[in-house]
């Protein structure tokens, strides 16, 4: 009994029904008051963030990458411009089934191995909404057929757009850089949703990265109702993109080209430069890569190609490659002697070569008394060895960077390797030594600590030339360069010297080949191995030893328009190398039907156009890397 | 009544049918909407349902009260077994099984289970002398009849219904005088139970919708997914909703379960605080009628069942709404008249025709102890 004593009836029973159930009833009246209340507070006090949610639900913006600003030439002639394009990216959080993906895309786009191999690493170091390009230029065929298996292959994201398109290909990758995909850490920074939409791609290198924000635009958009499996239902409006805006350069897009196209199978680098502005006309470094190649994210072939070259096609060697440069310098070594009094005329007999102590530094040959002018034309070492003996180095290196050298220009975007124009204090706070008149007589012939950069050649020479201190530039400016501080008859001096190298001293063979007009210019051979070691770098030697060629130049002589610095790595020599480089581009500049006639022939003799030969290697390298074919004897052996 | 209409139709329950016809009309209205603007597959199947469930629940109410007091033990022993033998089904199949295939129709005993409890406990403090109601004799033998269904209900495992069962079960035995205390401290011996049931009943997916309740923002797209898309369709209806037809989270099958258990918010999407104040006033029609119902029974087997089985309906309609609202987790209890679904609705109507039957009784007793309507 649980409470004994308490008497029950049937009508205590009845009482306390009732109050139960009123209890009860009570309980789900206070139940349905606070249903009530809630629905009341969520539709009414939440509703603004619900409509939100429910709006975000329903509708889809899809950004359209804006179609990137096109960089031009001075002519207004594009370097690189976009192409209308199919293309395929892998969301890969949206992938199920990552290999069976990978397998339907390789049948239904027909991708060779190696493309599939690719894609295969790349999804696997993807991760979330990253787009992973697939394939890009497919045909509206295999476009339409992947279109309509899409239902079967989510995270396949098809798509027409817009791609960078680089005309001249390889000419212009170290100018320009080149686009990608942005990767994780550039889309962590801002978490900009652009960054990663399918297609869309930044600048990676060069112009193409410095001048981003100008060449982006502004994305469009799509506005979709989807439901909740991500079908599209209809389409509610859309807006443009605003393409960035176009960049212009001072390149001359048809002379980058020649020049890209000139250096033939050489390694090397030149730079053009205009003498009246300081703009820089052509700039090419050779052997390049393809920057479209690099847009549409490099094969891993192709890259393991590019990097394992002897060659350096990764390198920009116009602005970060340094090279002894030679006898270039001489001109500029006479302005120096100028400038310190030295008369123009006065001779210096040359036995062969210069004695200094108990040591004899070398001529190239026995060239008797030589005045100025006649030592610059037969590029005689001695001279300049006596001059320098005689002055010390460092008044000349004070007019060397006057004139460019060892300067780290100011140019968007070019990372620089500006290189050294040694003097007594360089040498003390470095080597904690004191200068000799050894280190004159090695600085004096561009050798010893002397290391400069193409570019800075180039501009050197376009001071020389024009008289005003140039600085080199890639967008045009209305600048007016100031005059240099030497008395015009000084340069004239070292301009009639330049004259004659090519007119009658070691540059005669590279005479432009057109009537009234010529060119003036300096050949430079500089050592790979240390000077003075004994073995020169001549033909004998395998081809990393062998001498660099280097020329500087500008025309016409009269009346200077362009000047331009050529090296060609281990080409034996300047007058052998570089000056026939520099001799075909100058005539293009004035000829362009006649110079493009003697480059096709050269062209034929080399296997093709830089697309061919490339194309032509890549397929050698490709069968070597899976076997097919044997390695070749390395030049070397073969030498 | 108007003198032409006859005497069998006159005496109808016209108050609970007209009820019942408005949420079950609303029901198929919504149902049209959810399908896109279309009488199939659900709109029309739920309006035939009502139809057939609501001709049964007439039926019922024409059952003499000793007819069914007769049939109650009986028809519990049937169930008890039947469910016994689905629990059976369940273990050589492998996974969770809770109907019985009999080819023409699929018999889920569990949901009749839920007014058997009922009748059967009620049934039982009837027959208890009146002077045990407060003894020991007054409360095992419920707890057995509430006890074996419960688990075999629990082991389905379908906690839903479950608790359903139960609650009707408890409910009759709070109604019948039990003790007050006893109910405090089952309480409180339920609420140190929950931890062990958490661990060691409820299958892993039941666990993970407890958590997701808790806490809704852990997983918003896995069972979180249910009550925020829920969540998002009442609260951007707002006050007059977005329009007939105009539901996006339903129409874009943002909303899951949009047509069954979360009818209410597919509802309440187009149709918004009005509508959704007319289902539950509508439904608090219907439970005033049945409250009024088990009051003025003139039997204590009448009061007993009319009490317990206005609470299973209660139930459905509680549970549902607060877990559409997001104050309750998934169970997977559907809205009665509106959720697309015959078993529920079956269930719903029997409670609805015996609750006729005990109120037709009442007026051929003369309504002895009438309250009023």
């Amino acid at each position: 009994m649980l409470r004994p004593g308490k008497l029950i009836t049937r009508n205590s029973l009845n009482i306390t029904f009732n109050r139960r159930t009123m209890l009860i009833g009570g309980a789900q009246g206070l139940v349905g008051a606070i249903l009530a209340g809630r629905m009341a507070y969520i539709s009414i006090v939440e509703n603004e963030r619900y409509k939100m949610l429910s709006e975000s639900n329903r509708v889809n913006l899809t950004l359209i990458p804006p179609r990137r600003g096109w960089i031009i030439d001075r002519n207004g002639k594009p370097l690189a411009n976009n192409k209308a394009d199919f293309r395929v990216d892998l969301i890969p959080q949206r992938v199920r089934d990552v290999e069976g993906t990978i397998s339907q895309l390789g049948n239904i786009l027909k991708m060779t191995p190696d493309a599939i191999d690719d894609l295969r690493a790349a999804m696997k170091d993807a991760r979330g909404l990253q787009p992973v390009p697939v394939a890009s230029g497919l045909t509206y065929e295999d476009f339409a057929a992947l279109s309509v298996r899409l239902p079967d292959l989510p995270g396949v994201a098809p798509q027409r757009g817009f791609s960078r398109q680089y005309p001249t290909g390889a000419a212009v990758g170290h100018l320009l850089g080149y686009v990608g995909i942005a990767n994780a850490e550039e889309y962590e920074e801002n978490k900009n949703p652009l960054l990663i939409t399918p297609g869309f791609k930044i600048g990676k290198d060069g112009l193409e990265k410095y001048f981003e924000p100008q060449l982006q635009g502004k994305p469009g958009a799509r506005k979709v109702e989807v439901t909740a499996r991500g079908k599209i239902v209809r389409e509610l409006g859309v807006q443009e993109d605003v393409p960035g805006k176009p960049l212009k350069l001072t390149i001359d897009g048809g002379l980058q080209e020649f020049v890209a196209r000139r250096m033939g199978r050489e390694s090397g680098a030149a730079a053009v430069i205009d003498c009246q502005t300081g703009g820089i006309l052509a700039f090419s470094s050779m052997p390049s890569f393809d920057p479209n190649s690099f847009s549409d994210g490099i094969g891993r072939l192709e890259y393991a190609m590019l990097s394992q070259d002897e060659r350096v096609p990764l390198l920009n060697k116009a602005t970060r490659g340094l090279y002894p440069p030679g006898s270039t310098l001489k001109p500029m070594a006479a302005v120096a002697c100028l400038q310190h009094g030295v008369d123009p005329e006065e001779t210096v007999n040359c036995p062969g070569g210069y004695r200094l102590g108990n040591r004899f530094y070398q001529c190239l040959g026995r060239h008797g008394p030589v005045n100025m002018v006649r030592a610059i034309e037969k590029s005689c070492n001695t001279y300049f060895y006596a001059q320098a003996h005689r002055l010390g180095y460092d008044k000349i290196a004070m007019v060397a960077r006057e004139m460019g050298l060892g300067e780290d220009f100011d140019l968007a975007g070019l990372n620089q390797r500006y290189g050294t124009i040694p003097d007594s204090e360089w040498k003390m706070r470095k080597y904690k030594q004191a200068w000799t008149a050894s280190d004159s007589l090695n600085a004096v012939i561009g050798q010893g600590y002397v290391i400069v950069n193409p570019l800075q050649l180039a501009v050197m020479t376009a001071r020389l030339a024009s008289g005003r201190k140039l600085y080199p530039h890639l967008i045009p400016d209305d600048k007016v360069a100031p005059t240099l501080p030497y008395p015009p008859e000084h340069l004239a001096v070292a301009q009639l010297g330049m004259a004659q190298v090519v007119s009658q001293g070691t540059a005669a063979r590279s005479k432009l080949p057109l009537d009234g007009i010529a060119m003036a210019g300096k050949t430079g051979t500089a050592q790979v191995r240390g000077f003075g070691s004994g073995s020169r770098g001549g033909a004998g030697v395998p081809w990393k030893y062998r001498d660099h060629g280097l020329f500087v130049c500008f025309a016409p002589v009269e009346q200077p328009l362009y000047a331009a610095a050529v090296v060609i790595e281990h080409g034996l020599g300047g007058s052998r190398a570089a000056a026939p480089v520099a001799k075909d581009f100058m005539t293009y500049m004035f000829d362009p039907q006649k110079a493009m006639d003697s480059l096709l022939a050269m062209e034929a003799a080399w296997g093709g156009d830089i697309q061919q030969r490339m194309a032509a290697e890549f397929a050698l390298f490709r069968a070597r890397a899976e076997g097919r074919v044997p390695e070749a004897p390395s030049e070397e052996a073969a030498d | 009544m108007l003198a032409f209409v006859p005497r069998p139709v006159a005496e109808l329950p016209w108050q609970i049918i007209l009820i019942t016809v408005a949420i079950a009309g609303f029901g198929v209205i919504v149902l049209y909407s959810a399908a896109g603007g279309s009488v199939s597959p659900w709109a029309g199947i739920h309006a035939l349902r009502f139809v057939v469930f609501l001709t049964m629940a007439l039926v019922i109410r024409l059952f003499s009260e000793n007819f069914v007091k007769w049939a109650t033990f009986p028809a519990y022993a049937v169930f008890a077994v039947l469910l016994l033998l689905v629990e059976l089904a369940g273990a050589v199949k492998g996974g969770s099984q809770r109907w019985i295939e009999l080819g023409f129709i699929r018999l889920q005993p569990s949901e009749f289970m839920k007014p058997l409890v009922v009748l059967a406990i009620a049934r039982f403090y009837e027959m208890l002398p009146i002077g045990q109601a407060r003894s020991w004799s007054a409360i095992w033998p419920p707890l057995v009849l509430i006890g074996v269904p419960w688990f075999l209900v629990m082991t389905q495992p379908d906690l839903g219904t479950s608790i359903a069962v139960m609650t009707g079960g408890v409910t009759v035995m709070f109604l019948a005088g039990v003790p007050l205390r006893l109910f405090v401290g089952a309480g409180l011996a339920g609420a140190a139970f929950i931890p062990f049931a958490f661990f060691f009943l409820l299958k892993e997916y039941q666990q993970n919708r407890v958590l997701t309740f808790l806490d809704p923002e852990s997983d918003p797209l896995g069972t979180g997914y249910h009550i925020s898309q829920s969540k998002i369709a009442i609260g951007s209806g707002g006050i007059g909703g977005k329009g007939y037809l105009q539901g996006s989270q339903s129409h874009l099958d943002y909303l899951p379960e949009g047509h069954t258990d979360f009818v209410f918010a597919t509802m309440a999407e187009e149709w918004g605080l009005i509508g959704g104040l007319f289902v539950i006033v509508m439904f608090g029609l219907l439970l005033r009628w049945a409250t009024m119902v088990s009051l003025n029974a003139p039997s204590r087997f009448g009061k007993l069942a009319g009490g317990g089985l206005t609470m299973v309906i209660f139930f459905y309609i509680a549970i549902n709404l607060l877990m559409v609202m997001g104050l309750a987790p998934v169970v997977g209890i559907p809205l009665p008249f509106l959720s697309y679904g015959g078993s529920s609705m079956m269930t719903i109507m029997i409670c609805i025709g015996l609750l006729m039957g005990i109120e037709r009784n009442t007026r051929q007793n003369g309504g002895a102890g009438r309250l009023a309507p």
